[in-house]
């Protein structure tokens, strides 16, 4: 599972790079332009890759139990 | 006045947050610098997100946006999104282990240590506090624009050369001011409190800025339709910048992994796992920022005034054309009442002061523990050492606002320097964690290097002065990183690593 998402990490810098919407012209309801919705997603693919990475490649092991997300 | 008045009442409330953080401070070096690694996971995503925003992240990508469109967002924003938590996550997690077992307080402390080499420290002391001076130019310049834009017409006998606006030299100040007592007062505790208080406040009021222009504009198709009928190019990213350089701007959000105040704040974590919520929540506050900043910018090309006019005319600034770093601070006066527009300059602020914090107290700290402790270790006590780390922050603090009241270059570029210098100290900070094989000799090379390219590439562009200056088709931060690398490297493996001691402390 850890090199799954180092692999769906290293997915997401090729889509930044490809940029595949870079050039539409489409406004998405009219007022978002593609390009823009298309980046603004990979910010969202991003937070659920890293949240992957915090489950199943996290870097230390000697964590004590029970400190998750709690604030 | 009310605008004022507004900003006068969030500073001060600010200055009570770094007093009330004051009674909670504990009479130690360690409390002032590092809250005794006491940050949970929630101040902790709120102390990161607000130090990593800046001035440059508001102001400056509205401004940016203004000029190439929204490009802006695929140049800095996603790849933030993407690179900020992978430093996070490989570099953060792995030197908060470090602090945490050999007592490291500071970068510089870590890499002595690490690498069995005063010399290293010497290198780069110098280096990083260079930077952050950079660094801190990028907030204290936009601060007082900021401030002069929304107090346009308050005081027009008083200042009748800014339009009876607050000069920006004196609202530079007052933030540094500000700044430099919460830090003072409160250390560590008060300025993440204060950062967690600041980026909220950023936040909220940077949706109700976006929402509030936009409705001023018509709604947000109305504004975006003005842009397909006068800019269309703005809304794509053809032409804005070639496949190199975009491929170069993928390395400046690394600058994260060897910013000193980050480095700083991963320290004061209460443990590792503290980590998880920061790693996971900085791409989508990096989203809520900056899309509506980008936006705004995008905007502001296609507004029209009453006679038909753009509202923001393109081109240099002294031949009639519109400073991009004011865009945001006009849109704001221009299209809200009074009372938001002091409310939103407030917000403003708070991205640029939540940033400015950080690095106040950083200088201090490297300065206290990498100079004067290292040099003088017990023969001086602790409250004398905190006195130190305070004079040394106001010395710095001054000579940055000196150098803030020169005639200084569009901020963005400004700030693409300074990445590019912290940027290409990111491959050492890496090595020293993960490649046992890294010597004292070649860390010293890396620094060295970084050095000598950016110098020459700084002379290269004039100086700032060719703001779309590239090298090889590509920003100065490729090719400074890459030669660092190059050189820490080749000269690691020629050269004598630690001793296997050193080794097997850090690695097991």
């Amino acid at each position: 599972m850890k090199w799954v998402v180092w692999a769906l990490l290293a997915a997401l810098i090729v889509l930044h790079q490809l940029d595949l919407a870079g050039n539409s012209t489409t406004l998405i309801a009219g007022t978002l332009p593609l390009p823009l919705v298309y980046h603004a997603g990979l910010c969202v693919a991003a937070s659920v890759v890293w949240f992957l990475a915090t489950k199943y490649a996290w870097p230390v092991d000697d964590e004590p139990a029970g400190e998750e997300f709690d604030a | 006045m009310t605008p004022l008045i507004i900003i006068v009442g969030y500073l001060t409330l600010l200055l009570g947050l770094g007093l009330g953080a004051n009674r909670l401070l504990k009479s130690s070096s360690e409390d002032y610098q590092l809250a005794s690694h006491s940050i949970g996971p929630f101040l902790l995503l709120m102390s990161l997100f607000g130090t990593t925003m800046t001035g440059f992240a508001l102001v400056g990508s509205t401004g940016e946006a203004y000029k190439i469109g929204v490009a802006t967002f695929a140049l800095l924003a996603s790849c933030s999104a993407i690179s900020h938590s992978l430093c996070f996550h490989l570099l953060g997690v792995k030197l908060w282990t470090f602090g945490q077992r050999h007592g490291h307080r500071t970068q510089i402390q870590f890499f002595r240590d690490r690498l069995e080499s005063d010399a290293i420290g010497w290198w780069l002391f110098p280096v990083l506090v260079g930077l952050v001076v950079v660094y801190l130019l990028i907030g204290v310049i936009p601060s007082g624009i900021v401030i002069q834009g929304v107090t346009r017409g308050a005081f027009p006998e008083v200042f009748p050369e800014t339009a009876g606006g607050v000069p920006k030299s004196i609202g530079s100040l007052v933030v540094c001011l500000v700044v430099l007592s919460y830090v003072f007062f409160g250390g560590m505790r008060g300025t993440a409190w204060a950062n967690a208080f600041q980026t909220a406040v950023f936040m909220l009021l940077g949706v109700v800025t976006f929402f509030t222009i936009a409705n001023a504009l018509g709604g947000p198709a109305a504004a975006t339709a003005a842009v397909v009928e006068r800019a269309p190019e703005k809304l794509v990213h053809r032409g804005a910048i070639s496949q190199p350089e975009y491929l170069s701007f993928l390395l400046i959000p690394f600058t994260v992994g060897a910013l000193p105040h980050v480095f700083q704040h991963w320290l004061t974590a209460k443990s590792a796992s503290t980590f998880k919520l920061p790693i996971v929540g900085q791409p989508i506050f990096i989203m809520i920022v900056w899309l509506p900043c980008v936006l705004l910018g995008v905007w502001a090309t296609s507004i029209t005034t009453g006679d038909g006019s753009l509202m923001f005319p393109p081109g240099p600034p002294d031949a009639g054309g519109t400073n991009p770093n004011a865009v945001l601070a006009i849109m704001v006066a221009r299209f809200t009442n009074p009372v938001l527009a002091g409310l939103l300059s407030a917000g403003i602020l708070a991205a640029i002061m939540s940033s400015l914090d950080s690095q106040f107290l950083c200088v201090g700290t490297m300065f206290t523990e990498d100079v004067v402790r290292h040099h003088y270790g017990k023969r001086i006590d602790d409250a004398r050492m905190l006195l130190v780390s305070r004079l040394f922050v106001v010395g710095v603090v001054a000579a940055t606002y000196g150098l803030s009241l020169l005639p200084m270059p569009r901020l963005f570029r400004l700030g693409l320097w300074c990445f590019a210098g912290f940027t290409a100290l990111v491959p050492l900070t890496l090595a020293a964690c993960y490649w046992r094989r890294l010597t004292a000799a070649g860390a010293i090379a890396s620094v060295a290097t970084t050095v000598v390219t950016g110098g020459l590439l700084l002379w290269d562009s004039g100086f700032v002065k060719d703001p779309t200056y590239t090298f090889l088709g590509m920003l100065p931060i490729a090719t400074m990183t890459l030669a660092a690398t190059i050189a820490m490297i080749a000269v690691s493996l020629v050269t004598q690593p630690p001793s296997d001691e050193t080794i097997a402390k850090y690695f097991g």
